[in-house]
């Protein structure tokens, strides 16, 4: 048995594949760091730490003509999202029922992909986690309201990294506002939009919760690292007559190996 | 054109599962085509047109033998599995059930997504829906 204790939970096998699809099908399109940067993994729930290949002196030397130093590693995070299932809901899903409510574990989905998306993005410093953001050295390009005028930025930022030596393709990270716009919008002619975006980029534009505006990457790889240990899962935690507590959890790290092949358009 | 290889609708399959149904088809045609060599080579005396169909089904040797190894390139545990049965001695059906168990662990370890496994599966996204 994991530590997720699944076994112990009151839990049919079809509960558990109504849940574990239904999680699958939230996450996917709402994982936008994902869709943009190397995956490595799953390596385990085990898996405590990257190794970043470098080392700090250690102060006191062991011994006389013994220098020391010692192994840098990133810890990683784990991630756990709470959320409560109705033990009727389950055992009406057993009956075949359609139509189950399941609201809780979709909020519970978005909150995760949210904190995913804005840890590689924007970072989480008290994790150690820098964000592809924070880190980019290039100018910050407002992306604004008025995305009549995103192809002037979108364009812009693709020169600034093909000028700093940084390939293509390029995918574009927008939150759900910009990305809304950008879908209900057509240029002078009639030419929409996403398509013209998408021309400039090379690559995809993603949408993006918890992205705020927009971020322009590289697609080359190896510029973006996200260190998989457990890949997302359900967990039990206990039960009562009414309700079954489950968490969706994680774990990773994610480091930024080429600050420069970002350029950030935040709204 | 047949589009059979696909049991999905292909317009929901993204472009890699496309890719490897066709090499997935490709491979079924080599065996098909070794299979068949191997039936004419059986009743056929004629030593020109049995050097023939050698030379031609030792193509199908090397495009069967590509095709199997983009497949395992593109699944690691099917990779891991085929090289404890692939090129051993003794029996198959023992060393099958070995490989199988000892693959199975390591990736379990490692929180793969298998059957039975209790992650979700979903892993890196690059080359996804956008």
């Amino acid at each position: 048995m994991s530590h997720l204790l699944r076994e112990h939970a009151p839990i049919t096998d079809t509960g558990w594949k109504l849940l574990d699809d239904e999680a699958r099908e939230r996450l996917t399109p709402a994982l936008a760091a994902r869709k943009l940067i190397d995956f490595s993994g799953p390596h385990g729930w085990d898996h405590s730490a990257t190794n970043l290949g470098r080392i700090d002196e250690v102060g006191d030397a062991p011994g006389e003509g013994v220098a020391a130093s010692q192994r840098r590693v990133l810890g990683l995070v784990e991630l756990r999202a709470h959320f409560a299932i109705s033990r009727a809901e389950l055992d009406d899903a057993d009956r075949g029922a359609q139509d189950v409510d399941l609201a809780t574990l979709d909020a519970a989905a978005r909150r995760v992909a949210i904190a995913e998306n804005t840890s590689v993005f924007h970072g989480l410093g008290s994790a150690g986690i820098k964000g592809v953001a924070e880190l980019s050295p290039h100018e910050v390009i407002n992306l604004g309201e008025d995305c009549e005028v995103y192809p002037r930025h979108v364009a812009k930022s693709v020169d600034t990294l093909r000028e700093a030596g940084v390939g293509g393709p390029y995918g574009l990270a927008l939150s759900p506002e910009g990305h809304t716009h950008v879908l209900e919008t057509a240029e002078h002619g009639g030419y929409p939009l996403m398509q013209h975006l998408q021309e400039i980029l090379g690559g995809p534009i993603v949408w993006a919760p918890g992205v705020n505006g927009g971020v322009v990457v590289s697609l080359r790889g190896g510029d973006f690292l996200f260190d998989s240990g457990e890949d997302l899962s359900i967990g039990y935690e206990n039960h009562d007559a009414d309700s079954v507590q489950l968490y969706l959890e994680e774990s990773f790290s994610f480091r930024v190996a080429t600050p420069e092949a970002s350029v950030a358009l935040p709204s | 054109m047949g589009f059979d290889q696909y049991h999905e609708p292909a317009s929901d399959l993204p472009e890699e599962a496309r890719t490897f149904a066709r090499i997935c088809a490709n491979l079924i045609e080599e065996a098909e085509a070794i299979d068949w060599y191997e039936q004419r080579l059986a009743i056929e005396r004629e030593p020109d047109a049995r050097a023939i169909m050698l030379d031609a089904e030792g193509e199908e040797f090397k495009h069967f033998s590509m095709n199997l190894e983009y497949l395992f390139r593109q699944l690691p545990l099917w990779r891991e599995i085929a090289q404890g049965i692939l090129f051993t001695e003794g029996d198959i059906v023992q060393h099958g059930e070995e490989s199988e168990e000892e693959a199975t662990e390591d990736e379990a370890a490692k929180g793969a997504p298998l059957a039975g496994s209790e992650s979700l599966g979903i892993g890196g996204l690059r080359g996804g829906a956008s």
